[in-house]
């Protein structure tokens, strides 16, 4: 690798390598998400690897294994370029085909592209496809392009030529400057303005500071920071890059959650390729500045997502938050003034850097600026990663991009902000998305996990999922987190069981605020925000549980009961072969039947059942 | 019990205490938990006290302080997963294998974990076996890899 010294040196190795790029006529991209290699995508670049050594067409084509476009639900995908053909769920038999018909003839293989499901047409391009047309992505268009693992591709679509910008153009409270007017504000959920945080980091005197990249994604639903740190590794160490620069700080640290171990290892290689190629280390484009970055381990806590956690974590201990009377910009990571952002946070600084304050303000709305990825999950036909200006509707990410409701039942609430955030109903789905009207209607941004449900979602089920996550998640340092999630658990098993009561509903209300106005950190605070906004939008669920001893949803185990439909069951004998009690009876060809006592309501037979005769009530 | 392991593990991170997390990862990837022995080693060489290493143990939820399976089954719990059915997944397998999350089988084959979320949360539930994902699960491809894996193919139909 290169070393680059100059920011002549790194204009020169762009030129070199576009260069070197225009040898090949055709790239073909695969995508190596998490997500597309559950769908085996390694086995797919294989049979590319041998299939065009076989034709002999490695000059000509360039192979690829890219970050994650966002549309996982299609996974394995493969994109064809310049042609720019999107394939879809390829599995490793369809390659010689894509590579006799695509690559060789340049005729498009049918069966492989995406198929508009209202006008049954094969859509050719991914810009085409409903799930990207009303999309604006800004940080994820770049996954596309880019192999993580070579630096040269960051370089050769501009990577570090913002940081140039900044570290030769830019007095660092110039930098401070062009952020606070660009509006960004912290991806990681609180959507704290970034530049104020940079400006007060700035201000603390004394010789050592540090900054931090939190990839600490813990929200259950949430991936977006694992997309684009396992996807576009450098634009973060960009991004923290010009930020350490405007502060002060020469060391840097990225906090990467254990559960994402290709995050790790891309961050680990692009560190690596940039120290070598002088892009971190001492006197970064002889510009006299110096920075390095390590990565920190999580283990596991779910907590560790808060800063100070996240900072006692990265010291080797155990991760308890902190009073945060002393913010840590002034005394973080060993007491010393830290700066702390999200990955999507630190990806959208060079964008700032590069394209101007002024461009990025003119996206979204007034308070909320530039653009946010949300993973759309859940019960929504399209699931993936969404990238969307701020402001734009609810119901437009749920049923433009996402294509509305999975299968056949109807879409009743959208869970935002993980377990701080909340459940907000259809009926409110006009609500523009931003930082300030998901916080009035009793959820929050969040860090971008947005979960479709439906009506087979309980929401007294859901409450209660998240009490429990969070009663699991708690440290244990204050009581009322500990002690009050638990109770609140408690009273929430006991309605699902049916053996709730009226008392119990106010009960959990009291509680609720308690533990909210009195918990030490985040986690406790906005805890209670999931039962809240439940009771506040669903309570003739819970009140369905608590008085008719009912499930609406049909979920919660003790108050249901499966049946079989007589008129619908063609006695196919599935669901009696499936059943891991031995609970259907019935005679081949004729209708079957569900023993009520010996039923454990595993719902299997309802899954194998292929004439939809299981019905549960 | 071979420590040797540890001492290099120790080296590879210079003693730092604050890689104390990342020393313990790779301590249990290399004995697939954290015997008591390399625990103590670990404090000896960091100069810590041996308590503070069980704090830090027990605290993150990815250390397991007893000897885990042939075959590691993790299953995501996240809400995407709750949502999709991932309950009825951990039923099956609380069944199938006769133990409660974060215990391991008589025999030693399998570990059971379940996790607040793999990030996998598009194509869920999900279901992390041997570090191998596994998306669009349900409860019978669940029983399916289990006996796979297992080495009995018993006759359950797709």
């Amino acid at each position: 690798m290169r070393k680059v010294k100059s920011v002549e040196d790194l204009e020169k190795w762009k030129k070199d390598i576009l260069a070197k790029q225009k040898q090949h006529e055709m790239t073909v991209s695969v995508c190596g998400g998490t997500g597309c290699q559950a769908y085996e995508c390694q086995k797919v670049k294989a049979a590319f690897q041998k299939g065009l050594t076989q034709k002999g067409l490695r000059e000509r084509v360039t192979l690829k294994v890219t970050g994650c476009p966002g549309f996982c639900e299609k996974g394995p995908l493969v994109t064809i370029y310049p042609q720019n053909v999107f394939y879809q769920k390829v599995k490793p038999e369809d390659v010689p085909e894509i590579i006799s018909e695509t690559i060789q003839n340049g005729r498009k293989v049918d069966h492989l592209l995406f198929e508009d499901p209202n006008a049954h047409r094969r859509i050719t391009s991914a810009d085409q496809i409903p799930f990207y047309r009303s999309q604006m992505r800004l940080l994820l268009s770049r996954n596309d392009l880019i192999d993580p693992t070579h630096i040269e591709d960051y370089v050769a679509v501009g990577g570090y030529q913002s940081l140039a910008k900044a570290l030769f153009q830019m007095k660092p409270i110039e930098i401070i400057e062009e952020i606070k007017a660009s509006g960004l504000r912290g991806r990681g959920g609180a959507g704290y303005p970034t530049g104020k945080k940079w400006e007060d980091c700035k201000k603390e005197s004394g010789g050592t500071k540090y900054v931090i990249c939190n990839c600490d994604e813990g929200d259950p639903g949430a991936f977006m920071d694992r997309a684009l740190m396992e996807g576009n590794p450098h634009s973060v160490l960009e991004g923290m890059l010009i930020g350490a620069c405007a502060i002060g700080a020469n060391k840097g640290f990225i906090y990467v959650r254990h559960e994402y171990p290709l995050a790790h290892k891309n961050a680990e290689i692009a560190i690596q390729q940039a120290r070598k190629a002088g892009l971190l280390g001492e006197n970064i484009l002889s510009s006299g500045f110096d920075f390095d970055v390590e990565i920190a381990k999580g283990g596991g806590a779910f907590v560790c997502g808060e800063s100070t956690a996240l900072i006692a974590s990265i010291e080797g201990r155990v991760g308890e938050p902190r009073s945060k009377q002393i913010r840590t910009v002034k005394q973080g990571l060993w007491g010393k003034p830290t700066n702390l952002n999200n990955v999507e946070t630190w990806a959208n600084v060079p964008l700032i850097i590069d394209k101007g304050s002024k461009w990025f303000s003119s996206i979204g709305t007034e308070k909320s600026k530039g653009t946010k990825i949300f993973s759309l999950v859940g019960k929504v036909k399209n699931t993936g990663l969404v990238e969307v200006p701020m402001g734009i509707t609810l119901k437009k990410i749920i049923f433009d991009i996402g294509g509305g409701q999975q299968d056949g039942k109807r879409i009743k609430a959208v869970q935002t902000g993980g377990p701080s955030g909340g459940c907000i109903p259809a009926s409110l789905f006009d609500l523009s998305v931003d930082f300030d009207s998901l916080s009035q209607a009793g959820s929050m941004m969040g860090s971008g996990g947005m979960i479709v449900m439906d009506e087979g979602t309980c929401m007294v089920d859901v409450a209660k999922y998240f009490v429990h996550f969070l009663q699991e998640e708690s440290c244990g340092k204050c009581l009322p987190c500990r002690e009050g999630l638990k109770r609140m658990g408690e009273i929430l098993d006991r309605i699902t069981e049916g053996k709730g009561n009226d008392e119990d509903l106010s009960l959990l209300e009291e509680l609720a605020e308690v533990v909210a106005d009195t918990s030490l950190c985040g986690l406790g605070k906005t805890a209670p925000n999931p039962v809240l906004s439940a009771l506040r939008y669903f309570r003739p669920e819970f009140e369905a549980h608590v008085h008719e001893k009912r499930c609406p949803a049909g979920v919660c185990t003790p108050l249901i009961r499966y049946s079989i439909s007589g008129t619908d069951c063609t006695g196919c004998g599935a669901c009696a072969k499936i059943c891991p009690t031995q609970a259907i009876k019935g005679e081949k060809k004729q209708s079957h039947l569900i023993l009520a006592e010996i039923c454990s309501k595993c719902g299997s037979c309802m899954d194998v059942c292929k004439a939809n005769a299981v019905m549960v009530q | 019990m071979d420590l040797k392991s540890v001492d290099l593990i120790v080296d590879k991170y210079q003693e730092k205490r604050t890689a104390l997390i990342s020393i313990l990862h790779d301590v249990q990837d290399r004995y697939r938990y954290l015997p008591d022995e390399a625990l103590r080693m670990v404090a000896s060489r960091l100069h810590m006290d041996i308590n503070q290493i069980y704090g830090v143990a027990t605290f993150y939820k990815s250390f397991s302080l007893v000897p885990q399976g042939k075959h590691s089954i993790t299953l995501c719990l996240g809400t995407a997963c709750h949502v999709r059915g991932g309950p009825k997944i951990l039923r099956e397998l609380k069944g199938l294998l006769h133990v409660e999350p974060g215990q391991t089988t008589a025999d030693r084959q399998f570990s059971l974990n379940v996790v607040n979320c793999l990030g996998v949360c598009a194509i869920g539930p999900v279901m992390m076996v041997d570090r191998k994902f596994y998306g669009e699960m349900n409860p019978i491809r669940a029983r399916r890899i289990i006996e796979k894996l297992n080495g009995k193919r018993g006759g359950v139909r797709s």
